[in-house]
C-alpha cells in the first residue's frame, strides 16, 4: 500500500529523546544495540562542535598559533574515525560504516566531560595540582571511552582480531585526550 | 496509459473501498507534480528542438524520454560511485593478518638477517606498518607539545601527520623507483610494508628519548636501536638485488635516510630549536631564558649566534 509522502520537519522532539538515550547508553556501556540498530549522527556532531568550541582561545604566546584551531579538532574527530571504520571493515567486520562513525562519535562524550570539567579546574588555577587533577581526570575519562566503543565495536570483529581493531582505538582517544590535556587557556 | 496522459486521472483503478483512496489522491496528485517538473525541465532543455515539433502531445513523449535518459545517466554515475567505495576491497588481503604476526613482525624488524645469499621473504602487510605510522604521529605529538615547540607556519597536528606519512610514502616510492633502477626484486606495497615496520625502532628511541633527555642516551638508542633497523632493511634489500654497485647504491640512500630521519625528528622537535626560533625572532625579543638542561651552555651559544649570522644574512 503506497504511503503519502509526508514532509517532515529535519529533526523532531523524538529525535532528541533518541539521541539522548543513547548518551546514557555511552555512560552506562552494556551490551545495548539500540546505538548500533539505529544510527544516527546528531550526536557525534554535537559532541565535535562543543569539544572544538571548548578548545579554542588556548595558546601559548604567539599570536596567530596556540591551540588547535576548530577545522583541525574537526577534521582529526572525523578523519579518525573514518580511518578506524575502514581499517575496522578491512579486517573483516560486520559492523556498517555509519554505525562504526555513530558508535566512535557518541564515544567522545566522556572526553567532552573531561574538556569542561579541565576548564573549569583551569579556572581556578593552573599550578601542579590542577595539572595532576587534569591528568586524572582525563585519563579516566580516556579510559572510559576507550572501553565503551571497545564493548560496542569488537563484538562485531571475529574474535581473535579484537586486539587489532581496539589498538586504533585507543590511539584515536590517545590524541583527543593529548588535545584536552595540554589545553591551557590565554 | 492514454498518451500525454498525466493530466488523466484514471477513475477505473480508484477503489473507493480501499479506506486510503484520499492517501492515494494525495500520492496521484504529488505524481502528477513531479512528473509535470520534470517535463517542465526536460522542455526547458529541449526548446530549441520543441520549435520544429511543435506537437504537445509528443513534446510530452519527448519529455518524458529524455526525463528517462536524464535518470538512466544518474544512476548509471551513482553506481559508478559506488564501486568505487566498493574498491575498499582490494586493500583487504593487505590487512588479513592476526595479532600474532604482527607481533612477530615488530620483533623481526629489529633482528638483522644473516642469510643474504636467496631473497629474504617480505609479508606485504599494510596493517602494522599503518599503525606504527599513526603511533609515530602520536608520540611526536607528545615530543612536540613537551618541548614546547612553537610551529609559526601551520598546525602541530598537521606537521606530525604530514612529517611522518610523508616520510613513509615518500621515502618508499623513492627507493621503489631506485630499486627500479637497480634492477632488484620487490614491489611497492613490500617497500611500503619493509619501511614502515622499520619505523618500529624509530617509535621506540623516540618514545624513551622524548621522555629521559640525556643527549648521550639518544646517540646510543639512535646507533643501536636505529641501527638494528636500517640493518634488516638494507640485509633484505641486499639480498634481493644483484651487483655490487646497485647494492651500495641503494642500500646506502635507505641507510642514510632513515638514519638522518631519527637524527631530525629528535632535533626538530627538541628544546634547542626553540631558542632558533627565538633568536631570529628578532633584536626585540628578550633574549632565550630557559637552557635545556643536558646542552653545554657553550654549544648553545654557539647556536644562537650562528642563528643570528643566518638571519642577518638573509
Amino acid at each position: 500500500m503506497k504511503r503519502q509522502i509526508k514532509v517532515t520537519s529535519l529533526f523532531q522532539m523524538r529525535d532528541l529523546k533518541a539521541v539522548g538515550k543513547k548518551f546514557v547508553h555511552v555512560m552506562y556501556p552494556k551490551k545495548s544495540s539500540a546505538l548500533l540498530r539505529d544510527w544516527d549522527l546528531w550526536g557525534p556532531l554535537v559532541l565535535c562542535v562543543s569539544l572544538a568550541l571548548m578548545l579554542q582561545g588556548g595558546s601559548a604566546d604567539s599570536k596567530e598559533d596556540g591551540g588547535p584551531q576548530f577545522a583541525e579538532v574537526f577534521v582529526i574527530i572525523w578523519f579518525g574515525a573514518v580511518v578506524i571504520t575502514l581499517n575496522s571493515k578491512l579486517l573483516g567486520g560486520t559492523i556498517s560504516f555509519f554505525q562504526s562513525l555513530c558508535v566512535l562519535g557518541y564515544c567522545v562524550l566522556p572526553l567532552t566531560v573531561a574538556m569542561l570539567v579541565c576548564r573549569l579546574v583551569l579556572l581556578a588555577g593552573s599550578g601542579t595540582i590542577s595539572f595532576i587533577v587534569r591528568l586524572i581526570v582525563v585519563m579516566a575519562m580516556f579510559g572510559w571511552s576507550t572501553l565503551a566503543s571497545t564493548a560496542f565495536l569488537a563484538d562485531s570483529q571475529p574474535p581473535n582480531r579484537k586486539a587489532l581493531v581496539v589498538y586504533p582505538i585507543f590511539l584515536f582517544y590517545f590524541v583527543i585526550s593529548w588535545m584536552i590535556l595540554t589545553f591551557t587557556p590565554q | 496509459m492514454q498518451g500525454g496522459g498525466s493530466a488523466v486521472i484514471d477513475m477505473e483503478n480508484m477503489d473507493d473501498t480501499s479506506g486510503s483512496s484520499f492517501e492515494d489522491m494525495g500520492e496521484m496528485h504529488q505524481r502528477m507534480k513531479e512528473e509535470e517538473e520534470e517535463e517542465g525541465e526536460a522542455g526547458a532543455a529541449e526548446e530549441e528542438d520543441g520549435e520544429f515539433l511543435g506537437v504537445k502531445g509528443l513534446r510530452g513523449q519527448l519529455g518524458r524520454q529524455v526525463a528517462d535518459q536524464v535518470w538512466q545517466v544518474g544512476k548509471r554515475q551513482a553506481s559508478k560511485a559506488f564501486s568505487l567505495y566498493a574498491n575498499i576491497d582490494i586493500l583487504r588481503p593487505y590487512f588479513d593478518v592476526e595479532p600474532v604476526q604482527v607481533r612477530a613482525r615488530l620483533l623481526e624488524s629489529m633482528i638483522p638477517v644473516k642469510m643474504i645469499s636467496f631473497p629474504q621473504k617480505i609479508a606485504g602487510e599494510l596493517y602494522g606498518p599503518l599503525m606504527l605510522v599513526f603511533t609515530l604521529v602520536a608520540i611526536l605529538l607528545h615530543g612536540m607539545k613537551t618541548s614546547d615547540t612553537i610551529i609559526r607556519e601551520g598546525t602541530l597536528m598537521g606537521t606530525a601527520i604530514g612529517t611522518c606519512f610523508g616520510y613513509w610514502l615518500g621515502v618508499s616510492s623513492f627507493i621503489y623507483f631506485l630499486a627500479y633502477l637497480c634492477n632488484a626484486q620487490i614491489t611497492m606495497v613490500q617497500m611500503l610494508s619493509l619501511l614502515g615496520y622499520g619505523l618500529f625502532g624509530h617509535c621506540i628511541t623516540l618514545f624513551v628519548t622524548y621522555n629521559i633527555h640525556f643527549h648521550s642516551l639518544f646517540y646510543i638508542f639512535w646507533l643501536v636501536v636505529g641501527g638494528l633497523s636500517t640493518l634488516r632493511m638494507v640485509a633484505v634489500l641486499v639480498s634481493r638485488t644483484v651487483g655490487h654497485t646497485q647494492r651500495l647504491i641503494l642500500c646506502g640512500t635507505l641507510a642514510a635516510l632513515h638514519m638522518l630521519f631519527l637524527l631530525y625528528l629528535h632535533f626538530a622537535y627538541h628544546k634547542v630549536v626553540e631558542g632558533i626560533l627565538d633568536t631570529l625572532e628578532g633584536p626585540n625579543m628578550p633574549p632565550f631564558q630557559r637552557v635545556a638542561r643536558d646542552i653545554p651552555v657553550v654549544s648553545n651559544a654557539i647556536l644562537n649566534t650562528t642563528a643570528k649570522a643566518v638571519a642577518l644574512t638573509l
